[in-house]
């Protein structure tokens, strides 16, 4: 039993940190009263421009770093196209997401065989004596990072100048356009952000866990943690704690099997799916979520 | 402004007339150039350098590319759909091919069929064993390897190396293929150490990296200090086991690049012997046969060479089993045989030797494994 | 809209396709690659002679059908990207209506196993319209993890309790008898689903563009305050829409099953639902423009398999050059607006 629960977590830190990076800057752009669907172009893309980098340069980090400059591109396209007038940014995220990963596995041909250096792990459970706590508490610099940003972006927008400008853009452009802010411009810099760090989350994916670049390497994470973002009421902290979950969720079909269980497995592979379903219909309501900024509409 | 909307307007059009004209072009087609040559068609299903299932076919298609008088053309990732029967209708009528090979299993029926009727000039081999006589066309071929035997050795190779006595196996669907995979392992390895218990995950397709990553940890996770995989790119398996400090078992290609310390050994296609001979047989102007299949001995799989962590009794064994194989003699399904639920499988006595047509119904899970195939 | 302003619009677009063209040959020529040559294989390849054509229609029946999944809805204000959940279950539909049903003849079994489909597809989409009418759960994101639900559901059926035992390598459902399978137009390649889209298209159109009924889905999508001031029910028009696309969605997979695989795996989920959201966004979710949308698609689709072989393109070129039209479409309507926003003054 302690094994499968062991699993679970070890699962949950594992396959969180994508859904954890993506779902925090798609916070970022969603505040700001933008929506970008184009985030799974953009988690592909990191993962390439984070492996390819990373496979030149002989060092994961410069391969973190690309992947962070790659997704705030592409981040900067999405939030140029949506600025322009007549345009809706679901299609644009749409055309990012065709674009992002056409270009992706394009340019990704060549790296499909050779392997670039990976991202380091911090082994926390030295001190375990039973390999599945060991292994359980084997986490990465990068969870580390999305761990500390969680609670690090609620506060920045809560009490700081920038998160409160962010939000005035995503809660009464008006307002924040006679304060003198240019909303077009915030929400440009939001959506590079969001890219920026939904391409680190992709670098998680080629350059750790799984640690390489195919072209399988995201099923729908990008769009996924879009809906994490709706589900955990645009709250940073909330974003934690349903990637976590989303993450156990995700290796619960495989914990099952590794002790035995494998009857309905492709049921399993749906869990992350069906919990969201399920968690975001009995917390929804009909008037409406609370808490969703209220520039943010579908179309523009 | 009204003239300057009428002159993009004029430039459009023009743009729109040229890309018509250029549709009546086309460049010339290969075969056009250089008739005597036969022109030889490879269709896969995923990227050619998968260091797995698609690889090791695209390493036959490149043995083939070297022979004189034969030229090659390839498509990658064709899903199995409509759009497969395109492309080898495409190879045929546009670039003139007479030899297809369609690699992937779930394009015989019916894709392949639907083609071969169409085009009963030209040779259609495909690898799995369906072509049935009297029920499909004379122009399809079906060819086959006994992978497994790769895999029984693997097996062997993991029985001596294991100190923790638990072998993992991530698989993909429990389809008789794969089951026979895991068997195969499975007895290999408790053929050297009957305490030995191997644990299966299906991923649930071809292609899951995140899965695979996610079954390979759980399973080391879980004690298993030797993995070997049924999936159509080893790639994260072999670079986990890697990562994590335990040994591995390659299977489709050779993936000893991505393990340098951690990979024993690896059961491998040799498409590149085995499709010289049939584009041989072609151009010399005979079928190649319609239901091909060999193992070892045939010169169909082979095995990587040994990773620096076998030992010298492991070599041993490994050789005699092999020895046997090639000779002919090794039966690796034999009586008596229980599944893991305790059922009997296989009577006291009884021989399933490679062809056996029982064996490719297999659904079952030898004692040892712990897992179930899922259906029942 | 009058003549003059649907040619202006319609040059915007195809001048669009064209730069987008225009970059990717420009792309191709960066690689070494000779752009002429590219092009005019890419031409041929999608319209250059029948074998081409029917490459392409064969590659152009699904997406009609598939686009009007997200087209339809869209009209409500409802952005569904489901579709391929919705294609699968009406994969699903069919074969079990082909189980049920299988001992009918031709004129009746066919339709009732397209039917199946089809209404398996509507319940599908259906689902999220009526989670985002009763418990305001946003559609878009609802639609796709029922796309990952249904898939997982799909599986399990079909390589679990619906298995043909016969189908051992290949988990198969068990198949659609020979009878009841969709047939071939004349003695082309192409099936009888490129009609079925055709007609879903043209009647979609007509539906939304004349009818009462289009007349106050497109009103409640445009303002839902309006619509309720009107008195139109603020219920209906949401879960009607997305039945209706559901079950193209659905007739597609049916087809799919009926036509080309004749059994349903896991084959069948190759990405053609995805595909329609693209058709859909392109053709600005106007369902007679999805026509010619679908019809470029297929081409360039078509032209992908000799592009690989005579220019070494990977496959991923094409999905490149997809992206880059698509993206060129969406500057150009942007940039039409802004021209027409400073012609006002």
């Amino acid at each position: 039993m302690l094994s499968f629960i062991m699993a679970l977590v070890a699962g949950a830190v594992r396959l969180s940190t994508p859904f954890l990076f993506v779902s925090l800057g798609e916070t970022i752009t969603e505040k700001s009263g933008r929506i970008n669907l184009g985030l799974e172009g953009i988690l592909v893309f990191g993962a390439l421009s984070g492996f390819g980098a990373s496979y030149l340069s002989g060092s994961a980090l410069i391969g973190v770093v690309a992947a962070g400059i790659g997704g705030a591109l592409l981040g900067a396209i999405h939030g140029w196209l949506c600025g322009r007038p007549g345009t809706s940014s679901i299609a644009v995220g749409i055309a990012m997401m065709v674009f992002g990963l056409g270009i992706s596995f394009y340019l990704g041909k060549p790296l499909i065989q050779p392997k670039a250096p990976q991202l380091p792990d911090i082994d926390l459970g030295w001190w375990a004596t039973s390999p599945a706590v060991r292994a359980a508490l084997r986490i990465n610099l990068l969870f580390v990072l999305g761990l500390l940003m969680a609670p690090f972006l609620r506060w920045a927008f809560r009490s700081t100048r920038y998160g409160l400008i962010v939000r005035m853009a995503g809660e009464n452009a008006q307002a924040a356009r006679a304060a003198g802010y240019s909303v077009e411009c915030v929400r440009l810099l939001a959506t590079m952000a969001g890219g920026a760090l939904g391409g680190i989350g992709g670098s998680f994916l080629s350059l750790y866990y799984p640690g390489a670049w195919t072209e399988g390497l995201s099923s729908g994470q990008g769009l996924m943690a879009v809906a994490l973002v709706i589900f955990a009421r645009w709250d940073p902290m909330r974003c934690l704690w349903a990637s976590l979950i989303f993450g156990a969720a995700g290796s619960l079909g495989v914990a099952l099997q590794s002790i035995g269980i494998s009857q309905g497995f492709h049921l399993f592979n749906a869990a992350p799916a069906m919990l969201t379903l399920i968690i975001m219909t009995a917390s929804s309501s009909t008037s409406g979520n609370s808490g969703r900024p209220r520039e943010l509409t579908v179309f523009s | 402004m009204q003239r300057s909307v009428s002159r993009f307007q004029a430039v459009v059009a023009g743009g729109l007339a040229a890309f018509l004209l250029s549709c009546s072009g086309g460049s010339k087609a290969p075969a056009e150039s250089a008739s005597k040559d036969l022109m030889v068609g490879f269709i896969y299903v995923g990227p050619k350098d998968d260091y797995g299932y698609n690889q090791a076919h695209a390493e036959g298609a490149a043995a083939v590319k070297t022979m004189p008088g034969v030229k090659v053309v390839e498509e990658e990732k064709v899903p199995e759909t409509v759009e497969v029967q395109k492309s080898m209708e495409g190879m045929i009528t546009q670039d003139g091919a007479k030899l297809i090979f369609p690699t992937s299993f779930g394009y015989f029926d019916p894709h392949v069929l639907e083609v071969a009727k169409k085009y009963p000039d030209v040779i259609f081999l495909h690898a799995g064993g369906l072509w049935t006589e009297g029920k499909h066309p004379k122009n399809v071929g079906s060819y086959f390897g006994y992978i497994d035997e790769g895999q029984y050795l693997n097996g062997v190779i993991a029985g001596y190396t294991t100190k923790t006595k638990k072998l993992g196996f991530i698989a993909a669907k429990p389809i008789p293929q794969v089951l026979r995979n895991v068997n195969a392992f499975t007895l290999g390895a408790r053929s050297v150490n009957p305490n030995i218990v191997v644990t299966v995950v299906f991923t649930g397709d071809w292609s899951m990296p995140v899965a695979e990553a996610n079954a390979a940890n759980s399973l080391i996770d879980q004690g298993a200090d030797v993995l070997t995989m049924h999936v159509d790119s080893p790639k994260v398996v072999v670079q986990t086991a890697e990562k994590r400090g335990v040994y591995v078992a390659g299977y489709h290609a050779d993936q000893s690049a991505l393990a340098p310390k951690g990979y024993l050994t690896g059961a491998e296609w040799n498409w590149p012997e085995v499709y010289k001979r049939f584009v041989e047989s072609v151009k010399g102007g005979k079928s190649p046969g319609n239901f091909i299949r060999g193992g070892m001995k045939d010169g169909f799989v082979k095995m990587s060479p040994f990773g620096p962590a076998v030992s010298a009794d492991a070599k041993t064994k490994f050789e005699a089993v092999k020895a046997e194989m090639m000779a002919g003699n090794f039966v690796i399904f034999k009586g008596p045989l229980k599944d893991n639920k305790g059922k009997e499988v296989i009577a006291a006595g009884t021989s399933l030797v490679q062809t056996d047509p029982v064996l490719e119904g297999m659904d079952y899970l030898v004692t040892g494994v712990v897992g179930s195939t899922g259906s029942k | 809209m009058e003549l003059r302003q649907l040619v202006s619009r319609i040059a915007r677009q195809v001048g669009a396709l064209l730069f987008g063209l225009l970059l990717f040959l420009i792309f191709v020529a960066v690689q070494g690659r000779n752009p002429l040559a590219v092009l005019s294989d890419l031409a041929f390849g999608a319209f250059g002679n029948s074998f081409s054509w029917q490459n392409t229609l064969v590659r152009t029946a699904p997406l009609l059908l598939t686009a009007l999944c997200t087209i339809v809805p869209a009209q409500a204000g409802i952005v569904i990207i489901g579709n391929e959940g919705a294609l699968l279950m009406g994969g699903l539909g069919a074969v079990l209506g082909s189980m049920a049903f299988g001992f009918l003849p031709p004129a009746a079994g066919i339709p009732v196993i397209l039917i199946a489909g089809s209404l398996l597809g509507a319940i599908w989409i259906s689902l999220s319209g009526i989670l985002r009418q009763a418990r305001g759960v946003d559609p878009t994101i609802s639609s796709l993890l029922l796309h990952y639900v249904g898939l997982a559901i799909f599986l399990f059926l079909v390589e679990g309790p619906l298995r043909d035992p016969a189908t051992l390598n290949k988990p198969s459902s068990w198949s659609i008898p020979e009878a009841l399978r969709i047939g071939r137009l004349g003695s082309s390649d192409v099936h009888v689903g490129l009609v079925l889209g055709l007609i879903a298209c043209l009647g979609m159109w007509v539906l939304l563009k004349y009818s009462a009924w289009g007349f106050g889905v497109r009103i409640a999508g445009g303002n839902p305050r309006t619509a309720a001031m009107m008195g139109l029910p603020r219920n209906s028009p949401v879960i009607a829409v997305c039945a209706i696309g559901g079950a193209c969605a659905g007739l597609a997979g049916a087809v799919e099953v009926s036509a080309i695989h004749y059994n349903a795996n896991a084959s069948l989920a190759s990405g053609y639902g995805f595909s329609g959201i693209l058709v859909a966004f392109a053709a600005r979710q106007n369902p007679l423009a999805a026509i010619p949308v679908s019809l470029l698609l297929g081409g360039l689709h078509a032209a992908g398999g000799i592009l690989q072989r005579r220019h070494g393109l990977s496959d991923a070129s094409i999905n490149v050059l997809q992206g880059l039209m698509f993206l060129a479409i969406l500057m150009a309507d942007g940039w039409g607006a802004s021209t027409r926003r400073t012609a006002k003054g």
